[in-house]
């Protein structure tokens, strides 16, 4: 039905493409023909055949393919099949798969862009190993004509390709120096078309040397960067979209004659009245004035257990009815709405979130200057020394520029960041932006939200076996009633037990108590203590009664898998860890004493969330936050890094840096673990190719790099720090 | 030396054909499921005739 959950979005500063897709599949009719289903589980050739074959028995589906590098299935099918149906097909398989905004547009634009990198290094590609082929034979001592028509037919190629290949950089040098800034493409820019001009002018005068393969091979290598930087980009462009809200936030007015009118929530005004039918999320902040039924918070406050609203109740923006329709007078709707101030807090964390500066960026403000300045210096020197050859000053000039242009830097964290990323995905982990490993590898203090994050959410009946098959079998009866979430709960259990129903009739839900019906002449009731008919218990419970016998069944919320291992990894890695719900007091002291988290905090809004992790930080602390509901996002958001699960809301995901994709949470830990040996990489990279320019400018210096030299060096650094970024464990 | 105005026209032309096939693998798509397609091929399903591709697959 409705669900206001679209400002969360526009929150997010570093994914400012997820308005735009919202926006696009608000405009665009859903075709309904392609569901697109991201299935982390699958792994093997195994996984494709079982699922594609399944598929294709499926009615209504026409196709189905899954693309294993990007554990993405796709369907074709007819309008009628939605993604439920396929979801709950593959679940049945033992997949689990969560549905992704098919924002076809936006998607093939991304993949042109990419396509377009890998064209322009294929063509780079190409010309090296021809101009490579052509250089050897010139190295190998070919003279006079010979040597003039190899260097020709090397600048036939290079010239083009050069143009053609290099464009990114130029582009990129042309705006930054508009902008009267000197990033790293400039002094690319410059050492590309300085080698390949200077190169054409020794050509024309019959020189020996002749860089071309150099300006080819500089411009394939940081294309080579360019492009592993684009797919790490891509993929968290991707993911920003995917996590998309998808429905627009509407809502059911009641006209003054009792008339229902479905109205987009910014239309309301307060003081109108609003239907909220069972199981759709209340689209406003109100009062209710009739009915009663069950409130969900969980998202909001944390609360595990729903909370029974009758008339006078007051209702929040975001929480799901559960039982019985209500009529809400509107108070506050649209921008006004306590969901939209929670987004413009999110906003504000995100803006007072230091621009981070990346080790990349560092580098590359210490280095950029340096380039073009060395080459200026040798071409001064050379001129003075030589006594003013301007062929040799300008031949040892440029062959300082390609020696330090920076062709290993540019390779040094696309390479390492690809490696990271591609064994986190298949962990499991989605890397939604790029700076996100080096964040995460200065954290110290990582903070937990409980429901949905700690725990899976769910309630689950811990006591079945303390009562007769019989109780189980109408307990199953009646629970099949109803919507409620312990009902559902309760009746997944119990048919996983392969307990079967009972014959009960009658059957009827009394909104806000329970359910009751008739066991052959026995009147049966499942609901609340008071209802049934019997004292209430400590815990979380549902009763039932049995004309006079009450059996009451208690519940726990499913510890997510992998909670403790992943709390003992944190605390061996010497991480502080924190506990901070909206659940209350008894429920978190629970869950932090069994999973051993030494700080809680209870009962926790979501500022006190956020200002617990600003107090963290003023104390000098780097904060990871691990949380799901729309009372996180704030915290998400303030925390130097963040990590939601899939299931989460899609605001909270769209301010997370990273996204789980599967149940287990325990591959936070691998994510901790590998940020931190990444940006180890990262630094013995940048050592690498530093260490190069210092033993290779030199001999530039004193003019004895010959194109082979330059050549050789800039292939081995290349090849280095690539092979360093496999390492990656 | 004569030998050169044949080799290197030929060699051009096998280069030039490289890069084709490139741009050909390449709007086939078949750089998109690199990992799939690996696995793919163990199955047994379409041995006997090709699995029809689908063309706007992304």
């Amino acid at each position: 039905m409705t669900t206001p959950t679209a400002p969360g979005a526009s929150g997010c500063a570093a994914c400012s493409v997820a308005p735009a897709a919202v926006e696009h599949a608000a405009r665009a009719p859903r075709r309904g023909a392609r569901l697109l289903l991201s299935v982390p589980g699958a792994h093997c050739a195994g996984c494709i055949a079982t699922i594609e074959r399944d598929l294709a028995r499926a009615p209504g589906v026409n196709s189905a393919r899954l693309n294993l590098t990007l554990k993405r299935l796709s369907v074709d099918a007819a309008p009628e099949v939605d993604a439920a149906a396929v979801i709950a097909r593959l679940d049945r398989l033992g997949f689990e798969a969560h549905e992704l905004d098919p924002g076809t547009l936006s998607m093939t634009e991304t993949d042109r862009q990419g396509r377009d990198l890998l064209v322009r290094l294929g063509v780079a590609g190409f010309a090296m190993m021809n101009i490579m082929l052509l250089s050897v034979a010139v190295w190998a001592g070919a003279t006079d004509a010979t040597r003039d028509l190899f260097h020709l037919i090397s600048a036939a190629i290079a010239i083009p390709a050069v143009a053609f290949s290099g464009q990114p950089f130029f582009r990129n040098a042309v705006a930054a120096l508009r902008a009267g800034r000197m990033g790293m493409d400039v002094p690319i820019s410059l050492a590309i078309v300085l080698t390949v001009l200077i190169s054409l002018f020794e050509t024309l005068q019959s020189g020996a040397h002749a860089y071309f393969e150099a300006a080819v091979m500089l411009t394939f290598f940081l294309l080579a960067g360019r492009y592993l930087d684009f797919r790490a980009r891509a993929v968290a462009r991707s993911a920003a979209q995917e996590l998309a809200a998808l429905e627009v936030p509407r809502a059911v007015r009641l006209g003054a004659d009792g008339a229902e009118a479905t109205v987009s929530v910014a239309d309301l005004a307060p003081g109108d009245l609003v239907l909220v039918r069972p199981g759709g999320r209340v689209p406003v902040d109100g009062v209710v004035t009739a009915g009663r039924s069950e409130i969900d918070r969980s998202l909001l406050t944390g609360e595990t257990r729903p909370v029974v609203t009758a008339q006078d109740a007051e209702v929040s923006t975001g929480e799901v009815n559960l039982t019985g329709p209500l009529t809400v007078r509107v108070t506050a709707a649209g921008k006004d709405s306590s969901l939209h101030r929670m987004a413009d807090l999110v906003a504000t964390a995100e803006s007072a979130r230091t621009r981070y500066t990346t080790l990349a960026d560092r580098a590359a403000r210490a280095y950029a200057p340096t380039i073009p300045l060395l080459s200026l210096g040798a071409f001064v020197a050379w001129m003075y020394l030589s006594g003013g050859d301007l062929r040799l000053s300008v031949n040892i000039a440029i062959a300082t520029l390609i020696i330090t242009c920076p062709c290993a830097l540019g390779l040094a964290v696309p390479a390492v960041v690809t490696a990271a990323s591609g064994r986190l995905f298949r962990k499991g982990l989605l890397i939604k932006d790029g700076t996100a490993l080096e964040r995460l590898a200065e954290v110290d203090t990582v903070v937990f939200d409980k429901t949905g994050t700690l725990t899976l959410g769910a309630p689950v009946p811990d006591n079945l076996d303390a009562h007769p098959p019989e109780a189980l079998s109408v307990a199953l009866a009646l629970a099949d009633g109803s919507a409620h979430p312990l009902s559902r709960a309760l009746s997944a259990a119990l048919r996983a037990r392969g307990v079967n129903p009972a014959e009960v009739t009658e059957l009827r839900e009394a909104p806000g108590y329970g359910v009751q019906g008739m066991w052959g002449d026995v009147p049966v009731k499942l609901g609340r203590a008071g209802w049934v008919g019997t004292t209430h218990a400590a815990t979380t419970g549902a009763y039932l009664s049995l004309g006079a016998a009450s059996h009451s069944f208690t519940f726990t919320d499913a510890l997510r898998p992998g909670a403790e291992e992943l709390v003992g990894a944190l605390r061996d890695q010497g991480n502080a860890v924190w506990l901070i719900s909206g659940d209350v007091e008894p429920a978190v002291a629970a869950m932090a004493d069994r999973l051993g988290i030494p700080h809680w905090q209870a009962g926790a809004l979501p500022q006190d969330k956020a200002a617990r992790i600003a107090a963290l930080q003023a104390e000098g602390h780097k904060v990871l936050m691990v949380g799901d509901g729309l009372n996180d996002t704030v915290a998400l958001s303030a925390a130097d890094v963040s990590i939601s699960p899939a299931s989460a809301l899609d605001a909270a995901r769209a301010a997370s840096d990273m996204v789980l994709l599967g149940r287990d949470i325990a591959p936070v830990a691998d994510a901790v673990r590998i940020s931190a040996v990444s940006v180890r990489r990262i630094r013995e990279n940048f050592w690498q190719s530093g260490l190069y320019n210092v033993v290779f400018v030199p001999i530039a210096l004193l003019g004895w790099c010959t194109p082979l030299w330059a050549a050789v060096a800039m292939s081995l650094s290349s090849l280095t720090v690539t092979l360093n970024a496999m390492r990656l464990k | 030396m004569e030998v050169l105005v044949i080799l290197i026209p030929v060699s051009l032309f096998l280069g030039v054909l490289g890069l084709i096939g490139f741009f050909w693998t390449l709007r086939r798509g078949m750089y998109d499921d690199p990992e799939g397609d690996s696995r793919r091929i163990l199955n047994e399903e379409f041995d006997d005739a090709p699995k029809p591709v689908d063309k706007d697959e992304t």
